[in-house]
């Protein structure tokens, strides 16, 4: 590493990509092309799972449903994982561009979270018969949500940025316990909800004709995600750079006068 | 040890030379389980079988609103800034004052539990279940909520984020807690008891080291 030199060595590839200013430079330029592959991917995955994928034998057309549901339920614990990675980088590295990103991924998460609850519900409706069940897997969904809730306010209820990025981090770490109940959920308890059906030791248990548009709606709320959190990320860069301009210019205006 | 002990004892005698601190915690436990008959109907039957959660959301109540006093005065006297110059480490003093904590606001809920199942009508049986599962559950809960008062100690209204935040962490808690009545669902209710205690210990084992690093970052 670089402190270990005698001499400052050229940034290595991670420090020039993490840069705050480096990464404004870099993602200028991929923010509208990743846009424009994200739509491309939607209207792809809409027209698939609208027309070229068949009705199930026994749901009907709310099987469609599944294509929105799924992507979004596996994105609320993806950004999760996301939050949880940039919280190490910001306890381990203390690194700027590890807080923005968990900061910006913790309102995504929830929007993701209530996604899949919502269309969740509007699938169990028709096919259980209920809009919402004390399952294993709901149950612990909502408290995803509310994690991702009590995140955010946290967030919110701190001045100085710096300081609350390490202490959400913190609470991100012990919030992860959830994740995997979540995952194995419908596997400790045999309820309502379904068992894994995609990601499975012995392959997925779909038929092809409906696994390619759920991929593809998947790939396709993925890029989604991206596009937002770079964005996101963007905005937040920009806010804070903001933020000490004014603070520097106050400071000049008291010091003339 | 001897500064371990030293610390627990402290806060002890803190505490109870302050006076009013355990009442007050016993008499909302109480009032707040009180309150559901007067919600749901006298129905003896009814309450009966709704007694074990009336007592565990009593008991998740009192705790949480105990939790925020666990170190915000040492926070504002400045104590705990000594504590992080101490020879024993943050973790373990966080340790002590989560035993100290424990003894102050879940011991007395356990003593004062009786009055509740007497009012609501547990049988004897279910009474000692709800001693058993409260008493392998409270410790959960003040480590729990000794993460949400580090977290939320820098902050001057605090006081409302740190219940946010603590709550749906200490969802599994309430769900085998209140489960060890539920013999039907669980299939057995040791199995939930020992789930609890597992719970308890596993939580107790880690929450002094987060709290301790939420406390360092907030004391800088």
């Amino acid at each position: 590493m670089a402190q270990t030199q005698p001499k400052p060595a050229e940034p290595g590839w991670f420090t020039r990509i993490a840069h705050p200013g480096m990464f404004m430079g870099w993602t200028r330029h991929i923010v509208w092309p990743l846009a424009t592959i994200t739509a491309i991917a939607f209207v792809i995955g809409l027209y698939f799972s609208f027309f070229a994928s068949p009705a199930d034998y026994q749901m009907g057309d709310t099987v469609r449903m599944m294509y929105v549901h799924v992507p979004t339920a596996w994105l609320s614990q993806f950004c999760y994982a996301v939050m949880f990675c940039s919280a190490i980088g910001t306890l381990v590295w203390r690194h700027p561009m590890a807080d923005v990103s968990q900061k910006a991924a913790a309102p995504l998460g929830a929007a993701f979270t209530a996604l899949a609850l919502f269309t969740g519900s509007m699938w169990g409706r028709p096919t259980w018969g209920t809009f919402w069940e004390w399952d294993g897997r709901m149950t612990s969904t909502l408290v995803l949500l509310f994690i991702y809730l009590g995140l955010i306010a946290l967030w919110r209820a701190f001045d100085d940025q710096l300081k609350a990025a390490r202490i959400v981090a913190v609470l991100t770490l012990v919030g992860a316990i959830n994740i995997p109940i979540i995952k194995f959920s419908v596997d400790w308890w045999q309820t309502l909800h379904q068992p894994a059906s995609v990601f499975r030791a012995d392959g997925p248990t779909m038929d092809g004709s409906m696994l390619a548009p759920l991929l593809i709606m998947t790939v396709a709320f993925s890029l989604l995600f991206l596009t937002l959190h770079l964005v996101r990320m963007r905005t937040e860069v920009t806010k804070r750079r903001i933020r000490s301009l004014e603070l520097a210019q106050a400071r000049a205006a008291g010091g003339a006068a | 040890m001897k500064a371990f002990l030293a610390i627990v004892s402290r806060d002890l005698r803190l505490a109870l030379r302050q006076g009013g601190d355990i009442l007050t915690l016993v008499l909302f436990f109480v009032i707040v389980g009180v309150l559901m008959p007067f919600a749901v109907g006298p129905d003896r039957p009814l309450l009966a079988q709704l007694a074990p959660a009336i007592i565990w959301v009593a008991a998740l109540l009192a705790q949480l609103l105990s939790n925020d006093r666990l170190f915000r005065t040492d926070f504002e006297d400045g104590s705990l800034a000594v504590f992080r110059h101490a020879a024993l480490p943050l973790e373990a003093v966080v340790a002590a004052k989560l035993v100290a904590h424990w003894l102050l606001t879940g011991l007395p809920l356990i003593v004062a539990m009786p009055i509740l199942a007497l009012m609501l009508g547990l049988d004897a049986e279910r009474f000692w279940l709800a001693a058993a599962s409260l008493g392998l559950g409270t410790p959960a809960l003040a480590a729990f909520g000794a993460i949400g008062a580090a977290v939320t100690v820098g902050l001057k209204r605090g006081g409302l984020v740190a219940p946010v935040l603590v709550l749906p962490l200490s969802l599994p808690v309430l769900i085998f807690g209140a489960g060890a009545f539920d013999v039907a669902r669980l299939g057995g209710s040791s199995q939930a008891l020992l789930l609890l205690a597992a719970l308890s210990l596993l939580s107790i084992a880690l929450a002094p080291f987060a709290a301790a690093l939420a406390l360092r970052i907030s004391g800088e």
